[in-house]
């Protein structure tokens, strides 16, 4: 059982750092790069934060940074929640 | 001689009009852009009158993605310079990204923006501020978002003088360019009236408590009470002579002809205060004579002393009623960083239309003033040579010298 779906990343993203004109978050984002995407270093970190606002997960800096798509961040934050 | 130095596009947020073409019939006709404070409830300020920007909406002008990270302050400064782009018919994907520079002043930074951040960090904890305060709230944040947004990677640079430093801001631009950049983005913008930035006005001492709008802030006058704060400013483009003939720009509004900082002494000092000497300085910059002035854009500050400081500074260099000296900011506020940038563009389309705007507003200056101010309509006149100075707090003077630039010189404009 996930804690954090897609679109309950999708509503973070958008929140945190808007969204793209031309390259929209809708559709299956999870394996498409945060850098396409384009939501840059400070963006995964806002979204970082809200994530442990809502969800109580926390992912630290320095691993948020490595996460390159959003499927890995919902891996993490699940994984993280699972206790695994 | 070094290169002359162009201004070839304007892009203006102000109080009394958005774009130029607003701002300046709305300069010409005397309508004000001073409301008492909506932004927040405030009531039960000693001070509540402004030069406020009711009619920008950010979403209508800027992507979506820009929105979650600026405050209002950069999302004006952002526009401002967007307009100025288009109006110099700039292309910025046919020039080297090095051979484009920012250069903006700022004075108070992206004060809204803060206040809500540090309202969570006291509220709900350090966790909960935005990661983008850590550039949101800077003085160099308009110059970062504007070489960001239109990939401009020349120098950059901001600088810090209250309301002086606009002109701060144009006189480095000349220079940048001189240096050897083609073009450079420049002005100020600025605006902080969240309830902690409008706090911040008042403890000035020098705001208007007077609660008519059209007699709170009278420089010059009898009445002079200090002044009223503002929101807004322009943004310029700013480039050498030869760049501009080679791409053909469309037209040339003038030339920065001359500029001088100067610093005032320490309180106490028997040194006289440092505007006369900004004043000759820029026109010996510029090679000029104080006969050659045509028009004073004056600092206007509204607060008696420092409006007689002003006018002894008029006559000792240009004799009694020596020239004619206006304050259109009368209609706008003081905008800090952006009243030097926008009194540079009313100076501008004096040239341009020969016609100077009036101090609206102001009607009873003392004659020991001694100054020819511009009073209640505007003043049929040709304008060559314009001279605009700023005034910041804390000792900063600003001089500018904008001369008229005859056609030919990459100019399309008759």
């Amino acid at each position: 059982m996930s804690v954090m779906t897609l679109d309950d990343l999708r509503r973070i993203l958008v929140e945190c750092a808007g969204e793209d004109d031309s390259t929209a978050v809708a559709g299956d984002i999870a394996d498409v790069p945060f850098e396409d995407l384009g939501y840059d270093s400070l963006a995964l970190m806002e979204t970082a934060a809200r994530i442990e606002q809502r969800f109580g997960v926390r992912l630290p800096d320095d691993e948020v940074l490595d996460l390159a798509t959003p499927g890995a961040v919902l891996d993490a934050v699940n994984k993280a929640a699972a206790g695994v | 001689m070094s290169e002359p130095v162009y201004v070839t596009g304007i892009g203006v947020v102000a109080p009394n009009g958005l774009g130029v073409k607003e701002f300046w019939s709305s300069t010409l006709e005397g309508r004000s852009g001073i409301a008492p404070l909506t932004r927040f409830d405030s009531t039960g300020y000693p001070a509540r009158l402004a030069g406020q920007i009711l009619d920008f909406d950010a979403a209508e002008h800027l992507p979506n993605r820009l929105l979650p990270q600026t405050d209002v302050s950069t999302r004006l400064a952002l526009v401002a310079a967007d307009w100025a782009l288009r109006d110099a018919a700039v292309n910025q994907a046919a020039m080297t990204d090095y051979d484009m520079g920012v250069i903006t002043s700022n004075a108070s930074g992206g004060f809204q923006f803060t206040h809500g951040e540090f309202r969570k960090l006291w509220s709900q904890g350090p966790q909960f501020v935005s990661v983008y305060e850590s550039f949101a709230w800077f003085y160099a944040v308009n110059t970062g978002q504007i070489s960001i947004r239109h990939g401009m990677r020349g120098p950059g640079a901001v600088l810090v003088a209250e309301q002086a430093g606009g002109l701060d801001a144009l006189g480095h631009a000349r220079r940048t360019a001189r240096r050897g950049t083609a073009l450079v983005v420049s002005g100020g913008v600025d605006s902080s009236f969240d309830p902690w930035g409008w706090l911040s006005h008042l403890s000035s001492g020098r705001v208007s408590a007077v609660g008519d709008r059209d007699r709170a802030y009278l420089p010059f006058d009898t009445a002079a009470s200090g002044y009223l704060p503002g929101e807004g400013g322009a943004i310029l483009v700013v480039e050498r002579a030869d760049a501009v003939a080679r791409r053909r720009a469309p037209q040339v509004y003038g030339e920065i002809a001359g500029y001088a900082a100067t610093f005032d002494p320490p309180e106490g000092s028997d040194r006289p205060p440092g505007l006369r000497r900004a004043v000759e300085l820029a026109l010996d910059d510029a090679r000029l004579r104080p006969g050659d002035v045509d028009v004073v854009f004056a600092d206007a500050s509204g607060v008696p002393e420092l409006d007689r400081a002003e006018a002894d500074a008029f006559r000792e260099i240009f004799g009694p009623n020596g020239v004619p000296v206006t304050a259109p900011k009368t209609l706008t506020g003081r905008l800090y960083s952006g009243g030097g940038p926008l009194d540079v563009v009313a100076a501008l389309l004096s040239i341009r239309d020969g016609v100077v705007p009036p101090t609206w507003h102001t009607a009873d200056v003392p004659p020991d003033h001694g100054i020819d101010l511009v009073l209640g309509e505007p003043r049929n006149r040709s304008v060559s040579v314009a001279l605009v100075l700023a005034r910041g707090r804390w000792g900063f003077n600003a001089a500018m010298v904008l001369r008229a630039v005859a056609d030919g010189a990459g100019s399309a404009r008759a």
